[in-house]
């Protein structure tokens, strides 16, 4: 038994299972983050006093983690091109990268965590400490993630480029589109949390 | 196709992976669908026991009149055939179980106080009653029962679009479960704070709202995987010449249902990160400043909203009763127009009234909230769309009503069931305009009147949508009919039984009853008159219970003994599933089939028999 | 897709990646501006919005995807308004909770 429309597209909706599939679930997504970025205005503006973000946050370490994890989106989508020119040797290449990068993300973040947690600044400290972790823990988990998914491409990939290099080329596409919708979610918690 | 059938036919599955971990939707709906029955019956449990505080206040209930004969009974059922092994056997376990789980429950002195139920634990029994019949019960059942056995088959798809994550699905499914019935056996017992779970109470409450909420997050996410992969099925798996005109009407019901699933369950997902936040890490994400329980003042940061809770709940809470109803409307559409022998009348009227149905559900969600002190501006909107929503509802009703006009109506049992469901969905909703109506919602609120419309909605709406389904779709999975003698035993009783429970609550709830009243009203002068209908409502409840079992040994004993069906369409059916063969195989259809004309062609004039079927040139 | 309409993607990602650099350097030095609070949430929203316009669209290949990923993205974006007009409705009406 076949599944249609694994690998090819569907004539009258012109798109494949799978990226149908990952756009459905990025759609439950933006209304899980969209939820939460609504609960996060709510409790802010019914508020008496907030705190300035950028007086308790690390900018700079954040700086630095938004231009990883954006540099982190392009090195993804050119793993995409590699197979797309048919080279597995350049996506291997810009795979690792990707994850190298990720994994730089998540240590940067641990530093942050443990910096707040040595000034005695936990979720129970006040409401903004709460959104900062729950939204930003949420997002290491999404990260966390992609580097499970990234990862099996990485080191169980080849299996499949050589006997299906079009549905893994399609794997890889959408593994990306996961990838780039949580880069997405971090440029927007970053001034949220960060710069307001 | 053929090639790959062919060769699937000589891969011997291992019973783990035919019956366990399968990947066949056909496996994972009839596991979806034996879990949730026994859950919808744990859930009947539950309330059977809640009843007899509120029949009998503070008198012991006599459950040692119930657990030794229900032990003994259990033993007898499983020697009945000497050692061997059957459906039995399963029945005697059961039952031996259940009586132990219910010793289990009164030996512990904070349940049961000299043979008085509590109060927590009449919290929980009504916690834990709410919760398993929506999220463990009817939605499993509709949605991922017949959704996942029946939507491949009435599209013409050899399975689901990604068979892996259905399997997944079910698994986390099952995961969430076990973690809700777990917390029964915690020391405090399961969550107390009702099937909403509003805060502050639930952040304050026992170890068991934490195993709620941690069941909760493993079954939205079941949903949510499961609701991507029906919508992708339904766009993409669609047989050759099934446009979207063409699909029967339970197709288009699923449909909707996983968008409001996808999109609905999300802000409850976040609802419940935070509570759990707030339960686990300390923050205050509901919990407001100058919190004082039992008089002390609570040691929390403070600055939070409860109501931000109760908005992100019914963003879900509200678009779920559609996802409960939906599908159950469907599966009456389907029934109707096959055993009227007539098309469905205003099929297209349907078809948008669904869509329409499914898009406002989205935005009613406040009238759940109108005297939280939100203010008139937002009541008002929300009134309006709650009016407005009623509209699509009644549109279906009356669509499925006039498709009964001159048809030449065969009574089988599934008939039976799809009838009732007409009147008495027709008054659940019709009892749901007071409540979204700001000003009579004033009196109405959290009294038994709401727990009359929501079950009118549900019980013998929903669930005898359901039934019907099963009664219908049973002869497919089985290729055996269930007996019609005990069906309608099982129908009649239910039918009746229902009526006895929820009319006198909405009777109680007009003399202004509160729904959380540990005595049934016992203390209150208002509620003196109306306080015979509890004993009445408990008893109708207790035979509601018996009536159920006809239909499980239905259910076994149609396996073996059942009429054997003539042919693979014994009700001459249109739509696609009854082209397969009985029981389905893996992989569903013999040669990928395609489609010709629309579901529901019966009586057409000028063919030799009074049905059509879509895949027929 | 030919090799020489991959190049001038790559040459588009290249682009887009140095402008969503540059934004967020914007981005960062506006919030340590005076510039009140309306004023610095407006910008900082609008600058989010078109990096996050800039990733959907090129990195996610949105620009050329098909009829049915569009109706079911404008589709969520109305739920998502609604949710989103949550605490605006809210504080339309002065409510203290």
């Amino acid at each position: 038994m076949q599944i249609p429309f694994t690998v090819e597209n569907r004539e009258d909706t012109a798109v494949y299972n799978g990226k149908l599939g990952i756009w459905l679930f990025l759609a439950s997504e933006v209304m899980l983050f969209g939820a939460l970025f609504s609960s996060y205005i709510f409790l802010r503006v019914g508020s008496t006093n907030w705190p300035d973000g950028s007086s308790i946050l690390n900018i700079p370490m954040a700086t630095f983690n938004t231009v990883v994890l954006i540099t982190s989106s392009i090195t993804m989508v050119m793993s995409w091109v590699g197979l797309m020119e048919k080279n597995y040797k350049k996506f291997s290449l810009y795979m690792f990268s990707t994850i190298l990068l990720g994994t730089i993300f998540l240590v940067v973040k641990y530093f942050e965590y443990t910096a707040k947690f040595e000034h005695h600044l936990f979720p129970s400290t006040n409401t903004f400490l709460a959104i900062y972790y729950t939204l930003t823990g949420l997002h290491v988990i999404h990260i966390l993630g992609g580097l499970i998914v990234n990862g099996y491409h990485l080191l169980f990939g080849k299996k499949m480029w050589e006997t299906e290099p079009q549905r893994f080329t399609n794997r890889i596409e959408v593994s990306g589109l996961y990838w780039h919708f949580v880069d997405l979610v971090w440029i927007f918690l970053f001034p949220l949390l960060y710069l307001l | 196709m053929s090639e790959h059938s062919h060769k699937s036919e000589h891969h011997e599955l291992k019973f783990w992976e035919k019956y366990i971990f399968s990947q066949d939707h056909k496996v994972i709906g009839i596991q979806y669908g034996l879990a949730s029955l026994l859950f919808l019956l744990l859930g009947l449990g539950l309330v059977s026991i809640m009843r007899w505080q509120l029949a009998y206040p503070g008198q012991p209930i006599p459950f040692d009149k119930f657990v030794y004969p229900a032990g003994i009974v259990g033993v007898a059922v499983i020697l009945i055939r000497g050692m061997k092994i059957g459906i039995h056997t399963l029945i005697g376990v059961l039952l031996i179980s259940i009586a132990f789980l219910v010793k289990y429950l009164i030996s512990n002195d904070t349940r049961v106080s000299d043979g008085i139920m509590l109060p927590e634990f009449y919290n929980q029994l009504g916690a834990m009653h709410g919760t398993i019949m929506i999220f463990l019960g009817v939605v499993p059942l509709a949605v991922g029962a017949f959704g996942n056995y029946i939507v491949p088959l009435q599209i013409g798809a050899p399975d689901m679009a990604f068979p892996k994550l259905n399997m997944a699905s079910f698994w986390v499914f099952f995961v969430g479960g076990v973690i809700m019935i777990l917390s029964f056996f915690l020391p405090q017992g399961p969550a107390q704070a009702g099937w909403t779970s509003y805060p502050p109470l639930s952040v304050i409450e026992s170890q068991g709202q934490t195993f709620w909420l941690l069941g909760m997050v493993f079954l939205i996410t079941s949903s949510l995987l499961g609701s991507v992969n029906f919508i992708v099925t339904i766009v993409q798996l669609r047989a050759e010449g099934l446009t979207w005109m063409r699909l029967p009407i339970f197709v288009w019901a699923q449909f909707v249902t996983s968008f409001l699933l996808l999109l609905a369950f999300p802000p409850l997902e976040a609802a419940g990160v935070l509570q759990l936040m707030d339960r686990v890490a300390g923050t205050s994400f509901f919990m407001p400043s100058g919190l004082v329980v039992s008089g002390t003042p609570l040691d929390v940061s403070g600055g939070g909203s409860p109501l931000l809770y109760q908005h992100l709940f019914w963003f879900l809470a509200h678009p779920e009763v559609y996802v409960l109803i939906l599908p159950a409307m469907g599966i009456v559409a389907e029934i109707i127009a096959n055993n009227t022998r007539k098309p469905l009348w205003g099929y297209k009227y349907v078809v948008y009234s669904i869509i329409f149905l499914g898009f406002m559900s989205m935005i009613v969600w406040a009238h759940h909230m109108y005297i939280t002190g939100m203010g008139t501006a937002i009541s008002v909107f929300f009134q309006t769309t709650t009016m407005i929503i009623s509209i699509p509802s009644v549109i279906i009703l009356t669509a499925l009503f006039l498709s009964l006009w001159g048809g030449s109506i065969r009574f089988t049992t599934p008939m039976l069931f799809a009838l009732a469901f007409l009147p008495m969905f027709g008054i659940g909703g019709l009892t749901g305009l007071p409540l979204g109506l700001t000003t009579s919602d004033i009196h109405l609120h959290d009294t038994y009147y709401v727990i009359g419309h929501f079950h009118y909605v549900v019980a013998p709406g929903s669930i005898f949508g359901l039934f019907a389904g099963i009664y219908y779709w049973y002869p497919k999975i089985t290729g055996r009919q269930l007996n019609n003698m005990l069906g309608k035993v099982h129908f009649w009783g239910s039918l009746v039984a229902m009526n006895y429970i929820f009319f006198p609550m909405l009777i109680v709830g007009l003399a202004g009853v509160s729904r959380r009243l540990y005595d049934g009203g016992m203390q209150y002068a208002h509620a003196q008159a109306v306080l015979p209908y509890n004993e009445m409502m408990s008893i109708a409840a207790w035979f509601l219970a018996l009536f159920q079992i006809p239909f499980i040994i239905n259910i076994f004993l149609s396996l073996k003994k059942g009429k054997k069906v003539e042919n693979d369409n014994p009700w001459d059916a249109t739509t696609l599933e009854w082209a397969t063969p009985t029981p389905p195989p893996h992989g569903n259809f013999l040669e990928t089939p395609v489609v010709y004309r629309g579901p529901y062609e019966y009586s057409v004039k000028g063919s030799s028999t009074d049905f059509i079927p879509q895949n027929k040139k | 897709m030919s090799a020489h309409d991959l190049s001038k993607e790559v040459k588009k990602y290249i682009l887009v990646f140095v402008g969503l650099m540059i934004l967020t350097f914007v981005t960062v030095y506006v919030s340590s501006l005076e510039v009140g609070i309306i004023t610095g949430i407006i910008i900082a929203m609008a600058i989010a919005a078109t990096k996050g316009t800039l990733v959907a669209s090129f990195f996610m290949h949105l620009l050329h995807e098909k009829k049915i990923i569009f109706w079911l993205l404008i589709f969520t974006a109305i739920f998502l308004t609604g949710l989103l007009l949550l605490p605006i409705l809210v504080k339309m009406n002065g409510v203290r909770y």
